[in-house]
């Protein structure tokens, strides 16, 4: 190798270091987020430079599938690992894992970002003893979505508040096994989450509840057995084949498609049926309230995507300076003018539903109805120890649920009778109980 | 005496070869198919197989979205690694086991087994406190020393398997040559045993590639490999299969290259000791 050659690598290789340290410079402060492959959050992700562009903090994304990021989360949380500056949590995780201490206060949040302005029942949905833990980046509830045109052929109108009844009759009237399409279509995946969720705030409105007041399973009572048999029922009848394994993205398929009638699940859904570029109906979708039975109580849920900084993080100024800026106001309006109101993260602010350019929206003003016919902190019609709607807001939770939900499901496929599964999930939710020492 | 095939059995036997190829290589190639799709076209149905608008739009978001290559070097960084460093532990091993057994060889092949039936989560918490201890979350050579330590046995065994076809004289031999420990490895038994370690490596590098609980639980920036590239296009709520096949492809593509270049020496080390 000649000296000029020698000489050359090592300018470039000098060039190269300095380059990259300057970049490094540019770029002291790096955050990683992790998230879930939700369409808001991806969207999030492509406005990250400008971000950067304004404070000079360089963001990396951890982008993983919702049960692994759960996993991925609570190991490193509860190790007090430091992977991540800020996590992507719900509002299950929120105050329970603020309670234990494992996430930084959000009570330095400044007064431009105005957390007055986050809906009331999100906020005390993120919030432990008043302290709230996480800032909502797109909340939701669940509603009825329907096919106008099918109901207008069958000679129906849906209510704005529909009864159980109603749903029953309408899901009758649209079933058509010739043309392929269901009356209805639930979720009936295993899964706290999936299932799960929905069986409870059905049985909510039936009056059932999971535990009495003193932390007593009530699986074995009459209005449980009204929920589970009225569903399984109903769509034995009028739902689709095998929905026993359905879940969110099964029904959105079916529905876009236009194989159901009505679909009664989260409020975010709205955006995706009504998109035209992905949905065969997308002109013919009505929306209503959660149906109820008449004893107070619909049967929607509540739920929140939230950002909160983990209690190991070291850069928590930065992670709080991205929050505000993803959760805030402004990052509302950018995204509608670069694409529009009908896709902005909803739910969150109670500005964006007093904005008349989001009121045109078919579906914003339904969706704020939903958010706010839900209450966390009485959920059932007969009194609770716990809060949260569709789940309890305790760390066992997610466990039992699931294993209840399982239950349930096989009752779905015919592998087991209403009955079985009841008697399973009561002696599956008293054995929780017991042993985390609720009883 | 060889028996007599007739030219109808032949047919038979190779349209079943071919079907049985065919269901196992179906999910894979619509796999491929469905990259090509629309969003909705992805979730038509009754399914569309080949007569629609082909497009690459998929590719070009994931491209956009992530930064593959990252990906991609790391996950041949830690399945290479865990490969090669498996293999240089397993082959001293694996001769004393086949060449130099003692009472208890076959005990501690059965142990060594035996650590594969410990579902992997029973260790998560003492392995992710171990790698916050040391200082080694999101690293590379982190996960090259798990992957090969979960692959170990696996390695050993294989290996262990066909060293038992070599027969013991040829070793004898060389060592009455005058052979050291080095040389009778080296220059006798690892050209005798090429089919087989070759075999061996190819298959560990599959499931080291394919390897999704370590991955994921123990990356998140830095090391993340393919599987967690996938991983980040599957989605709860939305429906992005179109998206998250490109991904499926581009994560599968180097694997099946490398498979499929590697077939003969692949299919020559499984049945190595079947014709012998």
């Amino acid at each position: 190798m000649s000296r000029n050659t020698v000489l050359r690598t090592s300018s470039a290789l000098a060039l190269c270091i300095a380059a990259n340290a300057a970049f490094a410079d540019a770029h002291s402060t790096t955050i990683t987020i992790a998230t879930v492959n939700n369409g808001d959050m991806i969207r999030m992700q492509g406005y990250t430079d400008l971000f950067t562009e304004q404070t000079g903090i360089a963001v990396e994304w951890v982008t993983l599938e919702e049960n692994v990021l759960r996993q991925r989360v609570t190991t490193d949380i509860t190790t007090n690992g430091g992977q991540f500056d800020i996590m992507t949590i719900g509002m299950y995780e929120a105050p329970i894992w603020g309670a234990n201490g494992w996430l930084v206060p959000l009570d330095g949040l400044s007064e431009d970002y105005n957390v007055d302005d986050i809906l009331p029942a999100m906020r005390a949905g993120l919030s432990h003893d008043g302290t709230l833990y996480a800032a909502p980046f797109y909340g939701e509830s669940s509603m009825v979505m329907y096919r106008t045109d099918l109901m207008e052929a069958a000679g129906l109108e849906m209510p704005a508040a529909p009864t159980w009844d109603f749903i029953r009759e309408a899901a009758a009237a649209m079933d058509n096994p010739e043309t392929g399409v269901n009356g209805i279509c639930l979720r009936g995946k295993p899964g706290w989450g999936e299932g799960g969720a929905f069986i409870n705030v059905t049985a909510n409105s039936f009056g059932a509840r999971v535990v009495d007041e003193n932390w007593q399973a009530q699986l074995d009572s009459e209005e449980w057995a009204n929920a589970l048999n009225f569903f399984v029922n109903l769509m034995n009848d009028y739902g689709p084949d095998g929905y026993a394994t359905n879940g969110f993205n099964e029904n959105l398929s079916l529905f876009q498609q236009g194989l159901c009638g009505m679909w009664i699940d989260a409020t975010v859904a709205a955006s995706f049926v009504t998109n035209p570029n992905d949905s065969e109906v997308a002109d013919s979708v009505g929306f209503a309230l959660a149906p109820d039975n008449g004893l107070g109580v619909r049967s929607n849920w509540l739920w929140a995507w939230a950002l909160a900084i983990p209690a190991g993080t070291q850069q928590s100024d930065a992670a709080l300076q991205f929050i505000e800026w993803a959760t805030s106001a402004d990052y509302i309006e950018l995204v509608a003018e670069n694409e529009g109101w009908a896709n902005v993260p909803p739910g969150a602010r109670t500005s964006l539903y007093e904005n008349p350019n989001y009121a045109e929206v078919p579906f914003a003003q339904m969706t704020l109805d939903s958010i706010l016919a839900a209450d966390p902190n009485s959920p059932t019609v007969d009194p609770v120890p716990y809060t949260g709607i569709q789940f309890m807001a305790i760390p066992e939770w997610a466990g039992f649920w699931t294993e209840v939900s399982q239950e349930f499901s096989n009752a779905y496929a015919g592998q087991q009778t209403v009955e079985e599964a009841l008697a399973r999930a009561q002696d599956i939710v008293n054995e929780a109980m017991e042993a985390a020492g609720y009883q | 005496m060889a028996r007599a095939v007739t030219t109808q059995r032949k047919a038979l036997n190779t349209a079943i070869a071919w079907t049985v190829g065919f269901l196992i290589f179906f999910p894979i190639l619509w796999t491929i198919l469905t990259s090509f799709k629309t969003e909705a076209e992805a979730i038509a149905n009754p399914p569309v197989i080949l007569f629609f608008d082909w497009t690459l739009e998929n590719y070009g978001v994931v491209q956009e979205r992530s930064n593959y290559m990252r990906f991609l070097w790391n996950s041949i960084i830690i399945a290479g690694g865990s490969t090669l460093l498996g293999i240089l532990i397993a082959v001293p091993a694996a001769w004393s086991m086949a060449f130099v057994p003692s009472r208890r060889t076959k005990d501690i092949l059965l142990w060594m087994l035996s650590t594969k039936m410990l579902p992997a989560v029973g260790v998560l918490y003492p392995i992710y406190l171990l790698c916050i201890q040391l200082g080694v979350l999101d690293n590379r050579i982190a996960l090259v020393v798990i992957l090969m330590l979960i692959n170990l046995p696996i390695i050993v065994w294989m290996l262990y398997t066909y060293f038992k076809e070599i027969p013991g004289e040829i070793l004898e031999a060389a060592r009455m040559d005058g052979a050291g420990l080095k040389e009778e490895l080296l220059y006798v038994l690892t050209p005798m045993a090429i089919p087989g370690i070759a075999s061996t490596i190819l298959l560990n590098f599959i499931l080291a590639w394919n390897e999704a609980f370590w991955t994921l639980n123990l990356t998140s920036v830095d090391a993340a490999p393919l599987t967690a590239f996938i991983a980040s296009y599957s989605s709860p709520e939305g429906l992005f299969f179109a998206k998250l096949s490109a991904a499926s492809t581009m994560a599968i593509a180097p694997i099946l290259i490398l498979g499929w270049f590697s077939q003969k020496q692949l299919v020559r080390g499984l049945t190595f000791g079947a014709v012998k």
